[in-house]
């Protein structure tokens, strides 16, 4: 096999503007090398931060101008970090394409579809508008989109999340690449569209047999797609090599905390082992507390539904149900799972019960008591007490804290709000000690939300939820959107404080490994509707349903054997 | 890309307390050259104002201490014009006593004559930016102009600014009944054109430099409001507007302190643009008769009377009024932008 793509002891330095009259440099890759093969999937894995990316993107020159590149890139033969920028130019979408991580904003919303896909057929291989418009429609065929004649009349917006990254591997297709940039093209999705994007990629490099550089944070996925894999953390490889022998004999300490960490639908331990842990030789010792099943009910729902108003036309309006009737307890000291992929209703349930929906965008229905009231039938001035006992944790940790707040106004503001603790003195120490209990030193007090990582805002958006006590604790899809690494982290910090002060978790999650490390009970929704609920274990190894099946099928489960005849 | 930028070494805080958002501001401020710059010469400007309010400065502004349209110094005195009368006629006069009649009593009027004092100070040729038509120093008048200018812009920038935000913040949190009635209300002031909007309320105002920013901020506040109520409709279903209800925040307590400091950049801007724009608009409405008054004096009015002076070739009002309202609106601006930068978080320890 030939090398398509080498890159050798790249380096890359951003330039951060002078401090004193000196030129401040970060350098976000340290020297890295790897080759790409022809017909070959390599696969980059890291953790946020550690030169994955910025490494990928150098190839095509696609970083910001701020940025300095040493080393050497050489693309069949070319040198590319000499390149001009025509000549660049000449070589995006026609030799090198890139699919990146959000469809939603990589797609221009001006633009149909069609007109987005026949660009790169139009200026690079020179076709006329009608020629253009049958390739792309022949291309929405190939990367498996329902009904693609019409799909080429419509714009971003009318696609769903996993039908955009279909419509971004398309134009990413268009002309036919030998080489294709896959930037965490599936982070963004839910477990089951990953896999359909995956096995499409899968299936498109053998058919066009073009090589494919994936880069992911998730070993996971990786296992299943890649041949080789490059392990990266801080700017520099740790180890690289065929994924077989990555997986079954990995050398490198950190690799081996990576393959650790993520939550498997196998085995459910007390801890997951985090990085640090696995590096430093610590051994998972702490054994998880016994639930007691007669504890205490706290929210007992039942027959929960919630519809919003859709407008049609001028003044017309229709019901939509996103909910439709959930019913469940919760005990105290409990976690509640609740799955289903987007759209299911599992986000818009946990936000009924905390009432942060407006009661003028749709009715709602059934009943969940709460401490002998019912949370839905509550006035906004009875409700405030309430808040203060049910709490939630969003999702995106980078849009759920004030950026213009430093993090100990953050931690204060609810304590002010409900009058906890004395006065502003005592707030600033509880708060202090609650940065401490989440693993986040005292000179955070004064910084702001950007100047912490995802893992570490979202402990903080935990910590602030710890401000007031509360019983209940909402985590909608609350490590979704962290890294493998630093999810483990904070789902470890999570069960710690589950034990240490007894609070009950609805914990919405689209991710059934998740969900079997954290949950007692599992429901599964699906368009709103809960179609299976069951004890964790009950439904982990026994699903009825087909869909229950379906989500347990798409988790990455890492490299496995392929069988000799494939 | 996911690449997480480095902290950058900064100078350790020893302070105890968590500092407030306007107070880190301040203290960023500190560090702008050019925001601490403009501030400087925008505190000048109204140290000018304040002392020509209390008449310490440019008290006599209407008093005509120079020959009619006096060249400024720095061109020396206008060259002598040339006597365009016919000459006069050269050798002794003829001697008509004997048949002019007042013949006897001009002996008596020449000694009378003598006796009488001028009171007219002598006119100076020259003056430090030139004289206006009547000979009054275009300085004097371009520092009393600023008082009546800048008063005009600002408290009516502010006003304009206030009234803004506050309906926008209402119709952008709030929507539904609410907003409807503020959309309405501000359809109904961009259906009427300016002018005559400002026309209807000078009726019911009166003259006077109060009155005019009264009305052009009751006529301009509807492009901050539309913008404040965008930007508060995106920002009253971000997650941390969300977090902030579920930890049990008021929506006043939503919507001034937590989405307030969000999006304040963008009324710092518009309203930098106001005070330039109400500086112009006053000058319009004092042409119309319906701003200041003709006793008082504005860069607006100069502006008007440099119209006429320049077709004669008197450019000097034209460019001192001008001179003071670049400087002062360049300042401003540089001012408004480094408070934005100020309040921006994100920019801590990049400059």
């Amino acid at each position: 096999m030939s090398v398509l793509l080498s890159i050798q002891d790249l380096k890359v330095a951003f330039r951060m503007g002078r401090i004193d009259g000196v030129m401040q440099r970060f350098e976000a890759v340290k020297g890295v090398s790897f080759d790409v093969p022809e017909n070959t999937t390599v696969a980059l894995v890291g953790e946020s931060g550690s030169g994955k990316s910025v490494t990928a993107m150098s190839v095509l020159n696609l970083l910001p101008d701020n940025a300095e590149r040493q080393g050497a890139i050489t693309f069949m033969g070319r040198d590319l970090l000499a390149a001009s920028v025509p000549e660049l130019q000449g070589l995006r979408g026609r030799d090198i394409a890139c699919v990146f991580q959000d469809p939603m904003t990589s797609l221009n919303p001006v633009f149909t579809v069609g007109q987005q896909i026949c660009e790169p057929l139009v200026k690079h291989l020179g076709l006329g508008a009608k020629q253009a418009m049958q390739r792309a429609e022949a291309l929405l065929v190939e990367v498996g989109m329902p009904e693609p004649k019409r799909r080429l009349k419509a714009y971003p917006h009318e696609l769903s999340g996993g039908q955009q990254q279909r419509v971004m591997i398309a134009m990413a297709l268009a002309c036919e690449p030998k080489l294709l940039i896959a930037d965490e093209p599936t982070t963004a999705l839910d477990v089951t569209i990953q896999r359909q994007i995956m096995e499409l990629l899968a299936k498109l490099k053998d058919k066009h047999r073009m090589s494919m550089l994936f880069i992911s944070h998730d070993l996971g996925v990786v296992g299943e797609v890649a041949d080789h894999v490059v392990v990266m953390r801080h700017g520099t490889v740790r180890e690289q090599g065929p994924v077989a022998r990555i997986f079954a004999d990995p050398h490198d300490a950190y690799t081996k905390a990576l393959l650790a960490c993520r939550p498997t639908l196998e085995r459910r331990g007390a801890r997951l082992m985090v990085i640090d842990d696995h590096i430093a030789g610590h051994a998972s010792t702490s054994v998880g507390k016994a639930k007691d099943p007669s504890a205490p009910v706290i929210i007992e729902a039942t027959a929960l539904a919630k519809s919003f108003w859709l407008r049609t036309g001028v003044f017309g309006r229709r019901e939509f149900q996103a909910v439709k009737g959930a019913s469940f307890r919760l005990r105290r000291g409990h976690t509640l799972g609740v799955v289903g992929e987007s759209g299911s209703g599992k986000t818009t349930m946990g936000l009924t019960l905390l009432r942060l929906h407006e009661p003028s965008g749709g009715p709602t229905s059934g009943s969940a008591m709460f401490d002998g009231r019912d949370l839905l039938r509550l006035s906004s001035r009875e409700m405030l007490p309430v808040r203060r006992r049910i709490q939630v944790v969003f999702q995106n940790p980078y849009a759920s804290l004030n950026p213009r707040f430093t993090i100990g106004q953050t931690l204060v503001e609810p304590m002010t709000i409900h009058r906890v603790g004395q006065d502003n003195a005592e707030r600033e120490a509880r708060a202090r000690a609650l940065l401490a209990k989440v693993d986040l030193d005292d000179s955070a007090m004064h910084k702001y939300p950007h100047e912490f990582s995802g893992g570490q805002r979202q402990r903080i958006a935990i910590a602030r939820c710890l401000t007031l006590n509360p019983e209940v604790l909402v985590l909608d899809e609350a490590v979704s959107a962290l890294d493998v690494s630093v999810q483990a982290q904070v789902l470890n910090l999570l069960k710690d404080l589950q034990d240490e002060l007894g609070l009950a978790y609805i914990f919405i999650s689209h991710d059934l490994a998740v969900v079997r490390f954290m949950a007692d009970e599992v429901m599964v929704m699906r368009n709103g509707e809960v179609i299976e609920q069951a004890g964790v274990e009950q439904i982990l190894d026994r699903p009825q349903q087909e869909y229950t099946k379906r989500l347990m099928g798409a988790i990455p489960r890492g490299y496995r054997p392929r069988p000799a005849a494939a | 890309m996911s690449a997480v930028l480095p902290k950058l070494p900064s100078k350790p805080v020893a302070a105890e307390r968590s500092e407030g958002v306007w107070h880190a501001a301040w203290k960023r401020l500190l560090q702008d050259r050019v925001g601490i710059a403009s501030l400087i010469v925008v505190a000048l400007f109204i140290a000018l104002i304040v002392l020509a309010a209390l008449g310490a400065v440019a008290r006599g502004w209407q008093v005509e201490t120079g020959v009619p349209n006096a060249r400024p110094s720095f061109m020396g005195p206008a060259p002598p014009e040339k006597a365009t009368v016919i000459e006069v006629p050269k050798g002794p006069n003829v001697d008509l006593s004997d048949v002019d009649p007042l013949a006897p009593r001009y002996q008596e009027w020449a000694e009378r004559a003598a006796k009488l004092k001028t009171t007219e100070a002598p006119r100076a040729q020259t003056l430090p930016l030139g004289g206006d038509r009547l000979g009054r120093d275009v300085l004097t008048k371009a520092i009393k102009g600023a008082q009546t200018s800048v008063f005009v812009g600002l408290l009516g920038a502010l006003c304009a600014a206030i009234i803004g935000t506050l309906l926008g913040a209402l119709a952008g949190f709030f929507g539904g009944k609410v907003g409807d009635v503020l959309e309405w209300l501000y359809n109904v002031f961009t259906a009427i054109p300016d002018i005559l909007l400002i026309l209807a309320f000078a009726a019911i105002f009166g003259r006077g430099v109060g009155s005019v920013a009264i009305i052009l901020s009751l006529v301009g506040w509807t492009g901050l409001y539309r913008q404040v109520r965008a930007e508060f409709l995106k920002h009253s279903v971000r997650e941390y507007v969300r977090a902030a209800e579920a930890i049990g925040a008021s929506p006043v307590s939503r919507m001034f302190k937590h989405i307030l400091p969000n999006v304040s950049h963008v009324i710092f801007v518009r309203m930098s643009l106001l005070v330039v724009g109400f500086i112009k608009y006053e000058v319009i409405l004092s042409y119309l008769g319906l701003g200041v008054g003709v006793d008082d004096v504005s860069w607006g009015t100069m502006l008007a009377e440099a119209q006429s002076e320049l077709i004669l070739g008197y450019w000097w009002q034209l460019a001192a009024a001008t001179l003071f309202m670049a400087v002062f609106i360049t300042a401003f601006s540089l001012m408004t932008d480094a408070l934005r930068d100020a309040l921006d978080p994100k920019l801590r320890g990049l400059e």
